[in-house]
Formats: structure tokens, C-alpha cells, sequence
């Protein structure tokens, strides 16, 4: 384990508690995100991993080794540190900004140099801003800078602190996407404290939910939507967020009509014309007697081959587009609608045909994620919630086909 | 000598004694730039300290206040009574003058230094003497040197009352027109070097100030 916090309590002279029985184990390579309300204590657990501040009590392992044992002087210098009103050095050029902590390490002149252009080539900015000052940059580019000074001496572990909450919007985003490489790219561990659940599911690969010192929660950005553990986390996702999120964590099972309208490969041409007739279908899915997906037929077929063919194999899409009652609606629904499929039939794991999707279940669906709130008691008929339970984490592929039977 | 006017008077007496005026003139300035010197050395470090420990301020800036409202003639009474006649009295007394305006920009100019500044590089591993040398002290340096600026200024005229304890200085020019029947010229010719010291230690004090202003900097 990379990074161990066991048991942590913090009380503050007076007794005020900041931090209560804080648990949490950390791997390599991620990127975990403390999220809560001001006072939730979230800065005062980062800050004690690079004793910024001292716990009251419990254990903090950096690569198994207690960092209360480590100088804190050198700890510090192992690890990067990003704060949210950026603090560059005012008086020194971004060039001594960068290798400050590798001149703190005394490396040599040649190689820091070496450093400060890898390290303004890897947040994008011209090689002659190593010479400026910071107050000749902007707001944005200065906390790039910030951001590469954290990483300038090959530092493992990253600690951030709201770092993009005074930036606008646009450099916001843009910051975000360039941590969010860093971490993927260079396989740098992130623990970073903000208040934005946006940021949040944006980045991390584990959210610390913390509220009054306690952690609330912890979980992945997809666990923490489809699962929030208690009222305060459901509150600090937000309304919004969790109707919007419920089309990417719903599976196809869940919202898929149960009763299609099939027939075998054996029957003829009249039969399954007098079939959609009666049912009051464009077009049937063809199974066999083990009820095993084997194609489709439309009623353009049966018009253009009424005469040459006569059983229902002859004529049928064998090449057809089907998903699995267990995948995603959010990776089903954009398929379905570019290609303007008019349905889609489901299968289970075994090729079992169980279900279809129409474009009338995709416009359920919509009409859920924006009004579903106020009608989620009164399930219509097509809409059946909740019921399946299947996780998601085993199938999240679709697997699709790419027939065109238009 | 009575049929010239003050300004023929002045010249005059600055061709009879330019050596004896240029002499009291580096004496003076030299007693005033030990004093501030002396309290450079002493009050900077303290002005750090009562930075670093904020409940130490209120009571060191209140004795260095104490000090600096004693009129400047009652000190060098005082320490004369103490140290005796001569130019130490009157370092003692510039250095006890300058301590003030020291401590007070030191203790200033290191509470103006950003804390966030602070945070990052204690955060990225700075030692509490790096911080001090590397962040601390450039970005206060410009308040520190205005404070010895406004010091020296000050001393400068202080010294001048140096003449009744002995010290020298052009303190003495001005007495002896003071004493002298229609001196007016006299005390002139000691008055406009003095005043001159000052305005020029002034000018140059405020431009390396502004030279260490860490906000100027520019590419």
C-alpha cells in the first residue's frame, strides 16, 4: 500500500474536533479526491500527510514507513504540493520557481535547467516564460506553473488543495484535463481536496466524501452516484446530478419491453404476416424453439419477397443489432439513436432473446432523466424499475453488431 | 566681513574653513550611520522575532514607541549621565532613536509577505532558515530598507544636537553662529550640509528601496 492513514484524529486547542477516526488506504496511481463542506476537515487531513500539520493521534505510512518517524523537511521534499492561491515565488523567475525544490535538494545546475524545459513543455507554455516573473502571467498559466513546480523534482505523490477554485471556468477545465493526464501519464498518485462534486467525479478514481471530521464515504465517482451511502452524500451529489446520472448507471434489463413479439425461422411468410397483423407490428424477431436470438424480419421483407420465398428463414436479417439485458442504457442510447434504429431486440448472456428496445422506450427513458422525479411512484408500463439488480461492473460492454436492417 | 551679504558671508567662510566643515561633515554622517548601523543589526532580528511570535509584538513595539517619545535633548542628557561627554553618548542615543522605525518596518514588511507564499515553500520542504532567506527576507527587504531610510533621516538631525555632549558634527558649526553676533551665515553654513546629508541619504535610500521592491520586477 502506498499511502496508509490509520485511525487519524485531530482536535484543535479548545477542542474543536477537525478530524475524527480517519481510515484510508491508498494505491499507487490514484487519484483520490476529499470532498465536503467547509469544516469537514478535508484540507486538515491533507495537509497532515505532509505535516503541514500533526495528527492527535494515529499513523500515516508513506511506502509502509511512519512519517512522524521522517524529517519533515525532507518528507516534504518528496512530496509535491499544490495549494489553491497558487504561491509562487513573486521574486524569482518561473524557471527558479520550477527547481526550487530540486535546488532544495542541491541537484545540479545543468540538470535543473534540463528540468524547467521538460517541465514548461509538459503544461505547454513557450520556453521563454522560464525567464518571466509570475506576475506577468496569468491566473491560469501561473497555476500550471504550480502544478509542474509540484512535480519538478520526480515527486510520487501529489497533494492539492482546491487548486483550480479561484480560476474561471474555461482554465478550470482545462487544468483539469491536464492533471487528470499528468496522473494517467506518468502514473503520479493525486490526493486532492475540493468542494466541486463536478471536479470531483471528474477526476478522481476514489471520492472521500467527509462531513464534520467523519468520512461519509468512499467510493468510486459510478459508486458514489449509484449508491450514496447516506442523505448528506445524496445532498452534496445533488438532485441534478443523480437524474442525470441515472440513464448511465440504468441497464438495458431495467427499461427493455418483456414481451416481445418473435417467431421461427420454420413458419411461413402468411403466418408472420398474419402475426404482425394481429400484434400490430412492423416486424418480428426471429428465435429458435430454445428461444436463442436468430434474426429479424420487417414487413419490407414479407412485401418484396412474398412471392419468391416461403418460410420466414429464407427471407430474414440474420445480421442484426441486438444488446445485452445487462449493459449500459448510457452506452445503448447514443447507438440506437445515430443509427436510427427503430428497435432493438435484448438478449441474456446466453443468446436468449428476453426483451426489445423501441424508440418509445429511449423516449421513456428521456422524459425520465428530465421529469422522472416527480413520476418516479407511477411506472408506466414499459419502465420497469429497479428490479434488476445486476452490476454493472461485470458487463459494461455492449456487444453490438453492426447488421443495418434499417 | 560686515559690508558682504549672507550668501558672500557663506562662501566665504567655506573658502576659510573647507576642510574644518568637510571633516565635521563625514563626522557627522558616520555617527549617524553607526547609530542606525547598530540598530540595523539589533532590530532587524528582533523585528523577525516578534514577527514570528505575535504576542511579543505589542509589548516590543510599545517600549521602542516609549523610547522614541523621550525628546531626543532629555536622552542625551540621560546617557550622558550614564556613558559621559563624547561621541559614544550620541551613537547610543541615534541607535536608541533608530530602533523604532527598524523593528517596526522589519516587523511589518515580514507580516506583509503573502502567506500562501510562506505555506507553499515550507509545504515543498524550505527549512524555517530557507524560508527566512529565500522568501522572507527578499520580500520584505523593500519595507526593511524604508524603515532605515526614514532611521537615517531622522539621525541625521538628531546628531546635530551631538555638539552639546561634545560629539562634533556640524552641530558645532550651527552653535558657534548660534553664539556669534549676527552668525546668521555661520549657522547657515552648517545648517544647509546637514539638511543637504539628509535629503540625499533620503534620495538614495529610496532608490535602492525601490530596486528591492520584489512587485518591480520585470524580465
Amino acid at each position: 500500500m502506498f499511502l496508509t492513514m490509520e485511525h487519524l484524529n485531530k482536535t484543535y486547542p479548545g477542542g474543536k474536533v477537525a478530524v475524527e477516526d480517519f481510515n484510508l488506504e491508498i494505491e499507487k496511481g490514484e487519484f483520490i479526491c476529499f470532498i465536503g463542506t467547509s469544516g469537514s476537515g478535508k484540507t486538515t487531513t491533507m495537509r497532515m500527510i505532509n505535516r503541514m500539520l500533526s495528527q492527535t493521534s494515529g499513523t500515516i505510512k508513506l511506502n509502509g514507513e511512519d512519517i512522524g518517524k521522517m524529517d519533515p523537511v525532507k518528507l516534504r521534499r518528496k512530496i509535491g504540493y499544490v495549494i489553491q492561491n497558487i504561491g509562487l515565488m513573486p521574486h524569482m523567475t518561473i524557471r527558479d520557481n520550477i527547481t526550487l525544490v530540486p535546488k532544495l535538494l542541491k541537484w545540479p545546475q545543468e540538470k535543473m535547467n534540463q528540468r524547467a524545459k521538460e517541465m514548461i513543455k509538459l503544461v505547454e507554455l513557450p520556453e521563454d516564460y522560464l525567464d518571466r516573473y509570475p506576475s506577468e502571467l496569468s491566473g491560469g498559466q501561473q497555476q500550471r506553473i504550480g502544478v509542474v513546480r509540484a512535480l519538478a523534482a520526480n515527486q510520487d505523490l501529489v497533494l492539492m488543495d482546491e487548486p483550480f477554485g479561484a480560476l474561471d471556468p474555461i482554465t478550470r477545465e482545462a487544468l483539469q484535463d491536464l492533471v487528470k493526464d499528468l496522473q494517467e501519464r506518468l502514473g503520479k498518485t493525486f490526493v486532492f481536496v475540493t468542494h466541486d462534486m463536478d471536479e470531483a467525479l471528474k477526476l478522481s478514481t476514489r471520492i472521500v466524501v467527509m462531513d464534520g471530521g467523519k468520512i461519509m464515504q468512499v467510493d468510486t465517482p459510478d459508486g458514489i452516484l449509484r449508491h450514496p451511502a447516506n442523505e448528506f452524500v445524496e445532498n452534496l451529489i445533488g438532485k441534478d446530478r443523480l437524474i442525470q446520472a441515472r440513464p448511465s448507471i440504468t441497464t438495458v434489463g431495467q427499461v427493455m419491453l418483456k414481451n416481445p413479439i418473435s417467431t421461427t425461422p420454420g413458419k411461413s411468410l402468411t403466418d408472420a404476416l398474419r402475426l404482425m397483423h394481429e400484434k400490430r407490428v412492423d416486424s418480428l424477431l426471429v428465435t429458435d424453439e430454445a428461444n436463442i436470438l436468430k434474426g429479424m424480419i420487417g414487413i419490407e421483407d414479407v412485401d418484396y419477397n412474398f412471392n419468391s420465398a416461403t418460410s420466414v428463414d429464407d427471407i430474414m436479417n440474420r445480421d442484426i443489432f441486438y444488446v445485452q439485458s445487462n449493459s449500459l442504457i448510457r452506452d445503448t442510447v447514443e447507438r440506437i439513436l445515430k443509427r436510427g434504429f427503430k428497435n432493438i431486440p435484448v438478449v441474456d448472456d446466453e443468446h436468449r432473446l428476453v426483451g426489445i428496445v423501441t424508440r418509445a422506450t429511449l423516449v421513456d427513458i428521456v422524459y425520465d432523466a428530465l421529469w422522472g422525479d416527480e413520476e418516479e411512484d407511477e411506472e408506466s408500463d414499459n419502465i420497469h424499475h429497479g428490479t434488476d439488480k445486476t452490476p454493472v461492473s461485470g458487463a459494461s460492454q455492449t456487444d453490438a453488431k453492426g447488421g443495418d436492417q434499417g | 566681513m560686515a559690508n558682504m551679504n549672507m550668501l558672500q558671508q557663506l562662501i566665504y567662510y567655506y573658502q576659510q574653513n573647507g576642510a574644518y566643515v568637510l571633516s565635521q561633515f563625514s563626522r557627522h554622517f558616520l555617527i549617524s550611520i553607526y547609530g542606525v548601523l547598530f540598530a540595523a543589526v539589533i532590530g532587524i532580528p528582533i523585528g523577525i522575532f516578534i514577527a514570528h511570535h505575535s504576542k511579543l509584538s505589542a509589548t516590543v513595539i510599545a517600549i521602542a514607541n516609549v523610547i522614541q517619545t523621550v525628546p531626543s535633548l532629555a536622552m542625551l542628557s540621560i546617557i550622558m549621565i550614564g556613558l559621559g561627554l563624547g561621541v559614544n553618548t550620541v551613537i547610543v542615543t541615534v541607535f536608541l532613536y533608530a530602533l523604532l522605525p527598524i523593528i517596526k518596518n522589519t516587523y511589518t514588511g515580514m507580516l506583509n509577505v503573502d502567506p500562501s507564499v510562506l505555506d507553499s515553500g515550507k509545504g515543498m520542504g524550505m527549512t524555517r532558515w530557507q524560508v527566512l532567506r529565500i522568501v522572507e527576507l527578499p520580500l520584505s527587504l523593500s519595507v526593511i530598507m524604508a524603515g532605515l531610510r526614514n532611521a537615517l533621516v531622522l539621525e541625521i538631525g538628531i546628531t546635530a544636537i551631538g555638539t552639546f555632549v561634545g560629539a562634533g558634527g556640524l552641530g558645532d558649526i550651527i552653535i558657534r553662529g548660534t553664539n556669534a553676533t549676527d552668525g546668521g551665515a555661520i549657522i547657515l553654513a552648517g545648517a544647509l550640509p546637514t539638511a543637504l546629508m539628509a535629503i540625499i541619504s533620503d534620495l538614495v535610500l529610496g532608490w535602492i528601496e525601490k530596486k528591492a521592491d520584489p512587485t518591480q520586477k520585470k524580465a
